[in-house]
Order: C-alpha cells, then sequence, then structure tokens
C-alpha cells in the first residue's frame, strides 16, 4: 500500500497514521456504536481485549499459549503467527519458508492440529493450544518421530524437518498403526527441496505407536 | 501485508453489526487459507478482518434423515469428514473436502470459504450444486436463500451484497436410491488446482434415472452448473448408454480456457471422461447396477 511500510511482523510504527485520517475506532465512538451495539467495552492499547470490538491496526497486547506456557506480547493484527514466534518469542524451530502455505516448514500444531503458521494470524491464536517443534521432546530425550528421524537419516539440510517432524507427530498422535499410505496423506502439506521423503515417510511410519517422549 | 484490524464477535448479532458499521471495508475470515494468501500478494486490502469462527450458527453441523444436513459455513473440512453420519449421508461432499490441500489446510479452510472465494476450480462447489444444496445468508437487513448454483458470478466473486454474511449451507436429505461422486484431475496427487472436476449426483427408480445433476470445476469463469447433462438421464434406464449422452452433454456444456494446466480441447475431453466416471461410481452409491 505505501512506499514506508515497516518490515512485516515489526511492532513499530502506526497503522492508523499510515491510513491517512481514517480510524475505525474513532468512527464507531463517533456514531455511537462503540457502547450501544457491539458491547460496552471501550478498547485502549495495551488491554487485554476479546476482540469483540475491532482492535488494531496498531500492536494489540494479546496472550499465546505456547507448549503449556502463556506469552504476553503485542502484535499488530496483520502479524502471522510465524513471525509472532520467530521474531518477538525466538521460538525459531518452525520455518519461513514460502510463507504462502505450499511448503509446511512452519507447521506446528492448533489444539492438536496441524497448521501453517504463516497463513494464521498470531491474534487469531489467542487462547487456543499452540504446540512447536520445541516442545515435544521431554528434555534430552527426543519423540519418537525424532529419534526415528535421526535413525533413518531423514533429513538432509534440515530446513523442511521440524515442519515434517510436527506433520509427521500430528498423524501419529491420531493413528498409532497408519499404513505407508496414509502416512503419505499425512504428509503431502510438506515439501522437502533436498528430497528426503523417502527416510520421512519411513521414519514416522516407524514412530507410530511409540508413544510420546 | 495490508494494515488491518480484527474483530472476534462471538454472536451472528455483533457479526452484522460490524459489516453493517464498516460499509464495504470489512472482510470475514474463515481459515484464512485463501484469504491470507491473497492478502499477502496484495490482492485484497481490507480494512477490518472480522473473524468468524467464534460465531456458533457458523460452526453447526446438525444431520437428521429428514431435514438433512445443516452446514455452518465456518467448519472446516477435518470435521466433517470426522463426522461418520455426515459421512455415510454425503461421501461426495467427503471426496471434496478430503482434497483440499494437504492436512494443514484441511484443519481450517472451511466449506464456506471455497463457495464465498468463487473460485472456477473450488472443489467443494460442484458437489454443492449436485447435491441441490441452498445458502442462508443474512445481513442485518434480513436473511436471503440463494441457490448454490447461483452463488458464484465471475471469477473470484460471490452474489453476496456488502454486508451479507454466508451463515449455513442446507442439504437436502439423501433420496432413496441415490447416490453421489465428486472426481477432479489434476497433475499431482494432492496440494494443486483442478484441470477439470465433476460433481454429480443420480436418483434411481425401477431401473432408470429418476433425478440427475451433473456439475463442472475449472472449465468455466466460474463452477458450472451443467443443466442439460443431468436433463440428458432423466427418464431413461440406468445403461452405459444413457452416462454417455450425459457426458457428451457436459462436454458440450463446458467454456473452458487455455492455461498452463491444460488446453480448453483437453479440458472439454477431461469434462465427458470426468462426468463418466463420476455417474457410474454415483449409479454404484445408489445401488444400482450398469
Ligand atoms: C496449499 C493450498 C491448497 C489448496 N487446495 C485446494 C484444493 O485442492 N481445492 C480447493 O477447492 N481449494 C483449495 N485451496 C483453497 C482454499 O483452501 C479453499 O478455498 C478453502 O475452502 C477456503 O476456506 P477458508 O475457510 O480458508 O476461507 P477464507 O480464506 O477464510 O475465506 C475465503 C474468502 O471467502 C470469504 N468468506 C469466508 N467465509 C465467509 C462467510 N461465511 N460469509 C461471507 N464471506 C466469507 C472471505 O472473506 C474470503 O474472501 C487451497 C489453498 C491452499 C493455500
Ligand atoms: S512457510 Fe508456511 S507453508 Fe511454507
Ligand atoms: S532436508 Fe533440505 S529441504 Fe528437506
Amino acid at each position: 500500500m505505501s512506499s514506508n511500510k515497516p518490515i512485516e511482523g515489526s511492532v513499530e510504527g502506526s497503522g492508523a497514521e499510515q491510513r491517512k485520517g481514517f480510524s475505525r475506532r474513532t468512527f464507531i465512538e463517533g456514531i455511537g456504536l462503540g457502547a450501544g451495539a457491539v458491547g460496552s467495552v471501550v478498547v485502549t492499547d495495551g488491554a487485554q481485549a476479546d476482540h469483540h470490538v475491532p482492535v488494531g491496526p496498531d500492536p494489540v497486547s494479546i496472550t499465546l499459549n505456547i507448549n503449556g506456557k502463556n506469552h504476553d506480547l503485542k502484535v499488530e493484527p496483520r502479524v502471522t503467527l510465524i513471525d509472532a514466534l520467530r521474531n518477538q518469542l525466538d521460538y525459531t524451530g518452525a520455518k519461513k519458508v514460502c510463507d504462502r502455505a505450499t511448503c509446511g516448514a512452519c507447521t506446528v500444531m492448533l489444539d492438536g492440529l496441524p497448521a501453517y503458521a504463516c497463513t494464521t494470524f498470531a491474534i487469531e491464536a489467542q487462547g487456543r493450544k499452540i504446540e512447536t517443534i520445541e516442545g515435544i521432546s521431554a528434555g534430552d530425550k527426543m519423540h519418537p518421530v525424532q529419534q526415528y528421524f535421526v535413525e533413518h537419516d531423514a533429513q538432509q539440510c534440515g530446513f523442511c524437518t521440524p515442519g515434517f517432524v510436527m506433520a509427521g507427530k500430528a498423524i501419529v498422535d491420531k493413528n498409532p498403526r497408519p499404513s505407508m499410505s496414509e502416512v503419505e496423506d499425512g504428509l503431502c502439506g510438506n515439501i522437502c527441496r533436498c528430497g528426503t521423503y523417502v527416510g520421512v515417510r519411513q521414519a514416522v511410519y516407524d514412530a507410530a505407536g511409540k508413544g510420546s517422549a | 501485508m495490508h494494515w488491518v484490524d480484527y474483530q472476534r464477535p462471538e454472536s451472528l448479532d455483533a457479526a452484522l453489526q460490524a459489516f453493517a458499521a464498516n460499509a464495504g471495508n470489512a472482510k470475514a475470515l474463515a481459515g484464512g487459507t485463501d484469504l491470507l494468501v491473497q492478502m499477502r500478494a496484495g490482492r485484497c486490502a481490507s480494512g477490518v478482518l472480522v473473524d468468524i469462527k467464534n460465531i456458533p450458527e457458523l460452526n453447526e453441523m446438525s444431520y437428521s434423515p429428514e431435514q438433512g444436513l445443516t452446514l455452518g459455513a465456518a467448519v472446516p473440512c477435518y470435521r466433517i469428514y470426522g463426522d461418520k453420519t455426515v459421512s455415510a449421508a454425503y461421501p461426495a461432499l467427503i471426496d471434496a473436502v478430503s482434497i483440499i490441500g494437504g492436512t494443514q489446510i484441511q484443519g481450517r479452510a472451511s466449506v464456506g470459504g471455497n463457495l464465498c472465494n468463487a473460485a472456477p476450480s473450488a472443489d467443494v462447489v460442484p458437489v454443492l450444486i449436485a447435491l441441490g444444496v441452498v445458502c442462508k445468508v443474512t445481513s442485518a437487513g434480513g436473511t436471503r436463500e440463494i441457490a448454490a448454483e447461483d452463488f458464484c458470478v465471475a471469477p473470484g466473486k460471490n452474489a453476496l451484497a456488502a454486508g451479507e454474511l454466508l451463515v449455513s449451507l442446507h442439504f437436502p436429505p439423501p433420496a432413496l436410491q441415490s447416490g453421489a461422486r465428486y472426481i477432479r484431475f489434476i497433475p499431482r496427487n494432492e496440494m494443486d488446482i483442478a484441470v477439470a472436476g465433476a460433481g454429480v449426483s443420480v436418483t434411481l427408480a425401477d431401473g432408470r434415472f429418476s433425478a440427475a445433476r451433473v456439475a463442472l470445476a475449472s472449465v468455466a469463469p466460474t463452477p458450472l452448473f451443467a443443466r442439460e447433462a443431468g436433463e440428458a438421464l432423466v427418464g431413461r434406464p440406468v445403461h452405459a448408454a444413457s452416462i454417455a449422452k450425459a457426458a457428451a452433454a457436459a462436454k458440450a456444456a463446458a467454456k473452458p480456457i487455455d492455461d498452463m494446466r491444460g488446453t480448453a480441447a483437453y479440458r472439454r475431453n477431461l469434462c465427458a471422461v470426468l462426468t463418466r466416471r463420476a455417474l457410474e461410481d454415483a449409479v454404484a452409491r445408489a445401488g444400482g447396477k450398469l
């Protein structure tokens, strides 16, 4: 939209300014809807809100539950979960590769289901259980999917690996005895440019039914 | 990505008020699997994203043999194929929702989003048309119904007016001796856009087709209701020759273009082949024999 657009995922800058004087919050207050129609909460920046009323475009305070731990942060509504995880919370396991829901490198679990963090807004993930690659081992004890990745040498450069491990974990969490074709189906949302598919499939297949870390 | 505001209403009324208050400037956010990709590409500027996933009516999924299925617009694919009753009653719906993207997409992508996005290649839409689905649409001004075949009006354009929200989809109860099927042709096994697709439904009685509907994906500016193809079957014997006539009618109805996925001529041929195969499978699902 504008040439002085801040870096994606940045928390700096004022969206309201960029939008040339348009601010939905002043607009709503102006026509009196803020109190009457959409609830009596007046949201101020910094307040932890349920978002029954519009928030943003400036950074909004949210809480994300990641690997069982709550993290408070401020994000613009347009910030994706992958950017919030990597740039603000230092969870750099999930990778940002295509940034358009095609490669699976950013896969995390949302309420137990695998999801692309690049195609989920951070603000949408509030109140949900987020699980990342950092959370699936127990100390030094690897999750069986990780263990079998090592055993089958299922990575080359390793950039796709965290995403594949999470997609693999999603398969074995749901099905302790998947067939090889079910494993293939479950991994079809992930791409490996180094072509490690054979090892990856075998690792996930072997990890099924072996419990968690 | 453009600046946006975000709102997550917990009720239908609150959502409709949000749309009314932001005339033309608000966009519904369901699974976001189309929307975020489009926003990222700068193709979709929106002032407010209204997250519709917390609205009870949009999450409804209820089936009865008398009433059929009411499917909330925001119900994601995995919930649909995870439901045994719905899967048994509407296998053609399952054909489509289980091939959208991969697992990461299916956990979020909704049927409502697939329809509202109005892509010519949308895989669920031919099934909705074949099954005679009626869409319930609401705005602050009232509620109306739109037949699935009238919902998509141009590539990326649907029949919703500003401020209108798709609330739910109503699937008629499956008739006795009826069957339906969706098949698409893509070069990969998954994660690609259909070169062509065919969604069909048939009802059989006394060895004849008593009703039939055919719809096609990726061969016209919108998902295409090939009315003539279904009509070609009605009253005819359940026989390969009848199906061949319908397949020819589907081929004639298609208005495809040449693009990187295939030529128009190739797509026309695909329409005939896919319609024939889908009809054969639908007859089998209806308990009929060819
Ligand atoms: C990797 C990948 C693979 C894909 N594969 C396929 C495929 O194989 N087949 C296929 O058909 N599609 C495919 N898609 C496209 C997409 O996943 C589907 O169209 C999906 O069903 C969209 O649903 P959603 O809930 O994510 O919609 P969203 O992205 O949230 O919304 C889509 C559009 O509809 C509008 N909208 C959504 N719900 C409503 C509502 N209730 N009322 C009014 N407007 C609404 C939104 O504002 C937006 O404009 C794929 C996408 C990706 C990224
Ligand atoms: S970075 Fe999310 S799918 Fe590629
Ligand atoms: S190991 Fe290099 S991309 Fe998969």
